[in-house]
């Protein structure tokens, strides 16, 4: 029997999608932005959002979902979009994908769907990320809350970690019934996304409503909560009678380069730096209470090429920074930042020293920051990574005047779980095992993902193991075999 | 929200809170601190726990008025709530039966210094513990401390009570005098706890300081906190607060604490503006560093 065929709500031909350009994302203007902390993008209006979905070719192997961590379907979403129903196209997404208006914005595409998308082997991608957060915006206007059908199977969860991998796993396990009991170490619910990603690139609103919504779905959210401090593992099962354990807790110590200087007043790292700014509200101090040191007419650098690095240097940027350079010690090619992030920072004028390192922070005498001592670096061999390793340039070295300096080259495993839990296994660098298909760990019942088993990644990677760890957590709940 | 089950000075500008927090109560350690945050605009500063009650659910804090939100917090009555603690952070004090243990405690530090004198004395150790304060009213928890010291001396700037001297003539002399000390505790003031430490190190006696540095979250994720220690970066919040004393870099810990000087006193100013308008809350800007401010006590600044 012939299969029936798929009709598809598109006019156009599949030779004239290719014609349609990829529609442009309305922004601030960088001249404007870079004096304030609004955000960049501005979302497409209904009518962007239905031309840019007309450039869909409707696959018959859709590979950009193949390539979703989450495995958000697509083609089903943006022809909802052709056929004009934004409310089942966002319904569509949630099916796998919870927070849709945050990885719609933070997500990087190029990496996953739209750096697979067949289009690319013509013109430019679909804006899938564009059009997810189109209908996630569309549906928070619109107010609608998706409901919980599933009855109560009477299982608690508790997750520890209110970050992208932390928030996956309850919005799927509150889906299947379960009572599912969020614990977060900070004031504020979201963990990275909340003090870690700034304002102009993730609204905290933004946030907080699709925090609402799972509020909304049942979701409880305990606040001021250090698991392994406060409440130990073993101690939600045994006192607080937990069925599982979802730890979810994020990559934590910040990285230092281990030079010379770095006490010096004015050295951050780039937690610090950006905590100070988005959780706390210093760029609207004395307004709020937390200060930071005053940025307004400084020099200040970056150390690092990843979305941090430039979250932090863009928001020097806009506190009043007259020359905010990246210093990255590889090439631009090598930076792994999302492709937008580094075109928005080269249009606010951030000056990309590439192929630098720095060598020493050197003192002004008082205890503060006076500059960086640098040299430059070459390309060798592929390292370890499968990049080009950078070697530093005899006799290149150079100073550039600095009155602050952000760290931004990684982070290492926060051992405060893993110390206070007797039978979790870590591997050598001290994050947690936990197998790559079902986030189990060494511990029965305890699952973990997320930064704080594979390292630094991205919101969407931590929220693909969050699903893993869902169904996981479900199928264990669900037949008590280990 | 967390309640103040009872709020009242204890000395001018020096408040003790007991505040609700059962799950705090519950895990608490002496040594360990609390981050507290007071409103939606507020700063977070670290605060010792000098006592808990897991009975009750309740932990206690000792505040000393010095920039706008320990003013804040200390303007706070009973049934008030503050918005935000969390804890315990820090590692607990190492306890043990060391023999005798001499406890420096320097102002609001006494209070600091009191859980963990106690679990010293309970862990059977000899306990002779030295006072000070610039004048009377700093000399604090003098017969709290006097039930669990076998010694107590109390020692004032200006001699309003006590002995007229420095915490470190006290212990001087007692080292001059062939005391045998096999450990020296000392909380207060940074130019107090390195000048124990310079008195101490000579003989050899091992020495152990709480460092208060300024922090955020508590939990390591931003090492603002960070402090040398024998050369060593180290995060106060997770690797301490608690270090030996002769390894501590005393210097960077004081000019890192100075990092917002600036902004504190434009905070407390506007602040202190606002209150004597007659206006509460109306000032902005808050005070990271208490421990900045009072490493510029008097007593200590020369």
């Amino acid at each position: 029997m012939e299969p029936v065929k798929e009709v598809s709500p598109n006019p156009l031909k599949l030779k004239d999608r290719m014609k349609v350009p990829r529609q442009h994302m309305p922004e601030q203007q960088a001249e404007l932005r870079v004096h304030n902390f609004t955000e960049v993008n501005l979302g497409y209006s209904t009518e962007l959002a239905r031309q840019e979905a007309l450039r869909c070719l409707e696959c018959k192997k859709p590979t950009c979902m193949d390539y979703c961590p989450v495995g958000v379907k697509v083609k089903e979403f943006v022809r909802l979009i052709v056929e004009g129903n934004f409310l089942g196209a966002a319904a569509k997404i949630r099916e796998d994908n919870v927070l849709p208006a945050i990885t719609g914005r933070v997500c990087p595409q190029e990496d996953h769907c739209e750096g697979n998308c067949l289009l690319t082997k013509k013109v430019e991608s679909l804006g899938i990320g564009y059009l997810e957060r189109f209908v996630a915006d569309y549906e928070q206007r619109m107010g609608v809350a998706p409901g919980v059908n599933a009855p109560p199977t009477g299982k608690k969860v508790a997750i520890v970690g209110s970050g992208p991998a932390g928030l996956s796993a309850a919005g799927d396990l509150v889906q299947k019934g379960h009572r599912v009991h969020v614990f977060e170490a900070l004031h504020e619910i979201g963990g990275v996304l909340m003090y870690g990603i700034p304002e102009f690139r993730l609204p905290k609103q933004v946030i907080r409503e699709q925090i609402d919504t799972m509020r909304a779905m049942g979701v409880e959210f305990e606040t001021n909560v250090v698991v392994g401090k406060t409440v130990e593992i073993d101690e939600l099962f045994e006192q607080e009678g937990y069925d599982a354990v979802f730890i979810a807790t994020g990559a934590g110590l910040p990285v230092f380069l281990n030079i010379p200087g770095e006490h010096l007043n004015g050295v951050y790292s780039a937690n610090e730096f950006l905590t100070r700014i988005n959780l706390m509200h210093a760029y609207e101090f004395p307004r709020y209470d937390e200060p930071i040191v005053e940025l307004k007419g400084k020099q200040v650098a970056v150390i690092g090429g990843g979305n941090t690095a430039l979250d932090a240097i863009r928001s020097a940027r806009r506190l009043g920074a007259d020359k905010a350079y990246v210093l990255y010690r590889r090439s631009e090619a090598e930076m792994p930042a999302r492709a937008e992030e580094v075109k928005h920072a080269k249009q606010e004028g951030i000056d990309f020293q590439v192929l630098t390192n720095p060598v020493e922070f050197l003192d002004d005498g008082n205890g503060w920051l006076r500059a960086a001592r640098c040299v430059r670096m070459e390309l060798g061999e592929p390292d370890a990574s499968g990049r080009r390793r950078p070697i530093a340039v005899a006799g290149s070295e150079f100073e550039i005047p600095l009155s602050v300096v952000i760290i931004a080259t990684g982070t290492s495993a926060n051992p405060l779980i893993q110390s206070t839990t007797p039978g979790l296994k870590t591997n050598q660098r001290g994050y947690i095992e936990a197998s790559s298909e079902t986030q189990r760990t060494s511990r029965k019942g305890v699952f973990a993902g997320g930064d704080i088993v594979t390292g630094s990644a991205t919101v969407i990677l931590a929220m693909g193991s969050g699903r893993r760890a869902a169904k996981s957590i479900h199928e264990y709940l669900t037949t008590r075999e280990w | 929200m967390f309640r103040i089950q009872q709020a009242g000075f204890i000395a001018p500008q020096i408040k003790r809170f007991v505040i609700e927090a059962p799950r705090i109560a519950r895990k608490h350690r002496a040594g360990q601190f609390v981050i507290l945050r007071l409103h939606e605009r507020g700063e977070r500063i670290p605060l010792t726990i000098e006592s808990s009650d897991a009975e009750r659910g309740t932990i206690s804090i000792v505040v000393q008025s010095v920039g706008k939100t320990t003013k804040q917090l200390n303007a706070l009555e009973t049934g008030d709530g503050i918005l935000d603690v969390v804890g315990p952070l820090g590692k607990p004090s190492a306890i043990k039966n060391f023999g005798t243990v001499v406890v420096v405690g320097g102002g609001v530090g006494t209070a600091l210094a009191y859980p963990t004198t106690v679990a010293l004395k309970r862990a059977g150790n000899r306990i002779v513990t030295i006072l000070g304060g610039r004048n009377r009213d700093l000399v604090l928890l003098e017969n709290e401390m006097r039930q669990v010291s076998d010694e107590l001396y109390i020692t004032t700037d200006d001699g309003s009570y006590g002995e007229k001297g420095l915490v470190t003539d006290k212990l001087r002399e007692l080292i001059a005098q062939g005391m045998t000390i096999d450990e020296v505790l000392a909380v207060g003031p940074v130019p107090m706890m390195k000048a124990v430490a310079d008195v101490t190190k000579e003989p050899g006696i091992h020495t152990v300081v709480s460092l208060n540095p300024i922090m955020i979250d508590g939990t390591g994720m931003c090492g603002g906190c960070r402090v040398i220690i024998g050369g060593k970066s180290k995060f106060a919040c997770v690797d301490g607060p608690e270090f030996e004393a002769h390894e501590v870099d005393f210097s960077v810990l004081m000019q890192r604490n100075r990092m917002y000087r600036e902004a504190e006193r434009k905070s407390l100013e506007e602040f202190q503006r606002a209150e004597k308008e007659g206006g509460h809350g109306k000032a902005e800007g808050g005070d990271k560093a208490t421990a900045c401010l009072m490493a510029e006590d008097k007593q200590w600044s020369r």
